[in-house]
This record gives C-alpha cells, sequence and structure tokens, in this order.
C-alpha cells in the first residue's frame, strides 16, 4: 500500500483529506506543519505528500525546499493543496519541484485527477472511487 | 415526477435530439431541469412540462439543451488523448505532408474542454506543425453550451479537473476565481451549432473525428445512420474516435477497430446506404 503524508494546520482538512485517500487505499500520516512533516519524512519517505501552504512553525513552501535537498527526497510526490490560488504561487511551487497543484475549495474528484496525473494511481480509480 | 410526465419527457428528448434515456434516470431529468423551471420563474417541472404542452417553443428547447449536457473534463479519459498524440498525429504528419493541413472535428464539442485539449495537445507538439494550417470544429446540440465553448472561460473546479496544472499555467490566464484559455488556443476552435441526427455533410472533410460518449444515448439504428454518415465525410485514411463505452463492433463495417488502440477506428472502405433516422424527421428546432 502506498503512503501519504497529509501537512495541513487545519485537523478538519487532515481529516477530510484522510478519508478521500484512504478510499483511494493509501496509508495516511499526518503532520501539523511544515517542521513536523520534515521529521516525518527522515523517518520514512511517503510516496506521495498532500501540502498546505501557509502553516506556523514551516510553511509548505520551505517545506519542499529542504525535502527536494534530502537524499531521496525528490522521489515522494508533491500536491500542493491549498487557498493559495494566484498563478505566481503556483509558479513558484512547480519551479521549487512540486509535481501538482489543488486550489482550496477540492473534493475526491479533484484529489483522485490530480493523483492520476502524477502517476499514483491508476486511470481507472476514478470508476470505482 | 409522475411516471406520465417522465414519459412525456423522455418521448420530447427522443423526438427533438435522438437521446433515448433509460426508465431509470428521474434524478438526471430532475437534476438538470429543476434549476431550469426556476430560471424561468416557474414553481417547478410540472410547470414547466405544462409550458411545453402548450407549444412554447423557448421552453422546449431550453428543455432538451439541459437534459442533454454532458458532464466534460480536460483531457477526460486521458487515453484518447495519448492516442490523439503518439498514433494519430504522427500518421497525419506523414499523410499531409504535402497539404500541410489538418482538419479535426469534436462532434459533441461541450463546453469547450475536448476540442481545447486537442489544441493544448497541438501546441505542445511545438515547431512539428510550424506552417501547417490546423481547424478544430466543435460542435453541440446546446447554444449555451457553445457559447461558453467560445468563451473559453472556466471555474477552479473545471480547471481541476484533467488539466496538468503545468498546461493551466501555460495556457490559462487567471482573473480572479475564473480561467481563461489564451485567445491563441481559442483561435484554434470554430465552433457550430448542430444536430447530429441532421445533415452534417456541409461541415467539409475530416482527418480526425473525435465523436465520444453522446452516441451511448442514442439507439442503435440512430448510431449506425450517425456511423455511416461520419464515415462519409472521413478522409479515407482519416481517424474517428468513440468513448470508452462505445464501439462500432456489431452495428456498422464502414469502420474498422484499431487492434490494441481501445477506441480508435479508421474507415473500412465499405459504403453503406444512407437513409435518415426516422426520429431526424421529427420537429427540429
Amino acid at each position: 500500500m502506498k503512503t501519504c503524508l497529509v501537512v495541513d494546520d487545519s485537523g478538519v482538512v487532515r481529516k477530510i483529506a484522510r478519508r478521500i485517500l484512504e478510499g483511494m487505499e493509501f496509508t495516511v500520516i499526518e503532520a501539523e506543519d511544515g517542521a513536523v512533516a520534515l521529521e516525518a519524512c527522515k523517518q520514512a519517505l511517503p510516496d506521495a505528500v498532500l501540502l498546505d501552504w501557509n502553516m506556523p512553525v514551516m510553511d509548505g513552501f520551505e517545506f519542499l525546499v529542504q525535502l527536494r535537498r534530502m537524499a531521496g527526497g525528490d522521489v515522494p510526490k508533491v500536491v500542493f493543496c491549498t487557498t493559495e490560488n494566484g498563478i505566481d504561487h503556483i509558479s513558484r511551487a512547480l519551479h521549487a519541484g512540486a509535481n501538482e497543484y489543488i486550489m482550496k475549495p477540492f473534493d475526491k474528484d479533484i484529489v483522485i485527477a490530480k493523483f492520476q496525473e502524477v502517476g499514483l494511481l491508476a486511470l481507472d480509480a476514478s470508476a470505482e472511487a | 415526477m409522475t411516471p406520465p410526465d417522465y414519459e412525456y419527457l423522455r418521448k420530447l428528448l427522443k423526438d427533438h435530439s435522438g437521446l433515448d434515456l433509460s426508465a431509470d434516470k428521474q434524478y438526471l431529468i430532475e437534476s438538470r431541469l429543476l434549476p431550469l423551471a426556476r430560471k424561468c420563474g416557474l414553481s417547478g417541472i410540472p410547470d414547466l412540462i405544462a409550458k411545453i404542452k402548450a407549444g412554447s417553443s423557448t421552453h422546449t428547447v431550453q428543455a432538451v439543451e439541459a437534459m442533454t449536457t454532458n458532464e466534460t473534463f480536460f483531457f477526460r479519459d486521458k487515453v484518447p488523448f495519448d492516442h490523439f498524440r503518439d498514433t494519430i498525429m504522427p500518421e497525419v504528419l506523414k499523410a499531409r505532408a504535402a497539404r500541410r493541413s489538418i482538419r479535426i472535428w469534436c462532434a459533441a464539442g461541450s463546453t469547450g474542454q475536448e476540442p481545447y485539449s486537442l489544441a493544448m495537445c497541438l501546441k505542445e507538439m511545438g515547431a512539428a506543425l510550424a506552417g501547417w494550417r490546423v481547424e478544430i470544429t466543435a460542435t453541440d446540440l446546446s447554444q449555451e453550451v457553445l457559447e461558453k465553448s467560445k468563451a473559453g472561460i472556466y471555474s477552479q473546479f473545471e480547471v481541476q479537473r484533467g488539466l496538468p496544472i503545468q498546461m493551466l499555467v501555460k495556457y490559462f490566464k487567471q482573473s480572479g476565481e475564473l480561467w481563461q484559455i489564451n485567445p491563441e488556443l481559442r483561435a484554434m476552435v470554430q465552433h457550430r451549432q448542430l444536430n447530429l441526427l441532421h445533415d452534417f455533410s456541409q461541415l467539409g472533410t475530416f482527418d480526425v473525428i473525435f465523436c465520444r460518449n453522446v452516441l451511448i444515448y442514442f439507439d442503435q439504428d440512430t448510431k449506425i445512420n450517425i456511423f455511416n454518415r461520419l464515415a462519409r465525410l472521413m478522409e479515407a485514411d482519416g481517424f474517428l474516435v468513440l468513448g470508452a463505452a462505445e464501439t462500432v463492433v456489431g452495428l456498422t463495417d464502414t469502420f474498422k477497430p484499431i487492434p490494441e488502440r481501445r477506441g480508435l477506428y479508421r474507415p473500412s472502405g465499405v459504403r453503406a446506404a444512407l437513409a435518415m433516422p426516422r426520429a431526424a424527421m421529427a420537429v427540429g428546432y
């Protein structure tokens, strides 16, 4: 089973994301900010990271930069999931190595579509989900 | 909705668009027609039906359009666009090297996601198409849907269904919560209102026809008739792309499937007799 690290300072968003991702057969790990997420990645690299931008302690952008510098840190697929919906933010994220970008509010279909896009999910998954 | 009302709407839809709804699609009709009834200032679907029965062509047209509008998103099903890029276009580039022009028809263009996905595929091919004349014709039954396609403006939800983020950044301009596809891509797509039940031979000849997820709603005779007419306006070495749940097999031998390319068909060279379907004789609009 693939693992997804859900990084968001909102417990509600983490819970919604967990439910969607578990429905997609992912094992979910949660982190409430970038620093906690980075620690989790040092323990074991996940297959995917669903990443909020604005968080206390360490934001999502800084986390991404640090992750990509780690040994093997280029492997996890990073999908931003944030209310920062401006094209400038999206471009910055892609430049820093994000694989996909979800603009909040999001739903199950969008998460499925984006995970398919980066090859984390088989194409026919949407039919069953 | 009462069963007679449902039957009435089914027949109306069948006569006007050829769409053949099965008996269990009440929810679909309700979800489409209730918002329309409200928009028209009516109390509900029974009032809307009363207007249609009284002969209001405005309400009839709007109801048929509302019921026939399909869900669509960018690069829907992904595979057909991979086929387009990896199988269809390399062949077309070779076959049309002298003429340097390509004509593509999206026969159920809907709100534009499919024709614009093709336009983006072609743009991504870059220099290979430099100096070529590329024409994408998008047709749909619904004028309202075509207007949306022409504008090329999509909500945040719509641009997140199937559109890779790099494509969004590259080919769209943001305006608040909305995203508009670039003028250069919009200019690649011509829009025309068209009912597939009616004669479409005036559209000319095409190298590629995308006709996805629309024939599933038609009955068998209508499907056969449409396939046979599609074959007539397709280049002998052209390509037909159908939806995942659709096939020509068992219906017509005017097209043959391409092995190991699901949804992809080529003309077989067989010409079938043409008769317009009976439903097409019914009063159109």
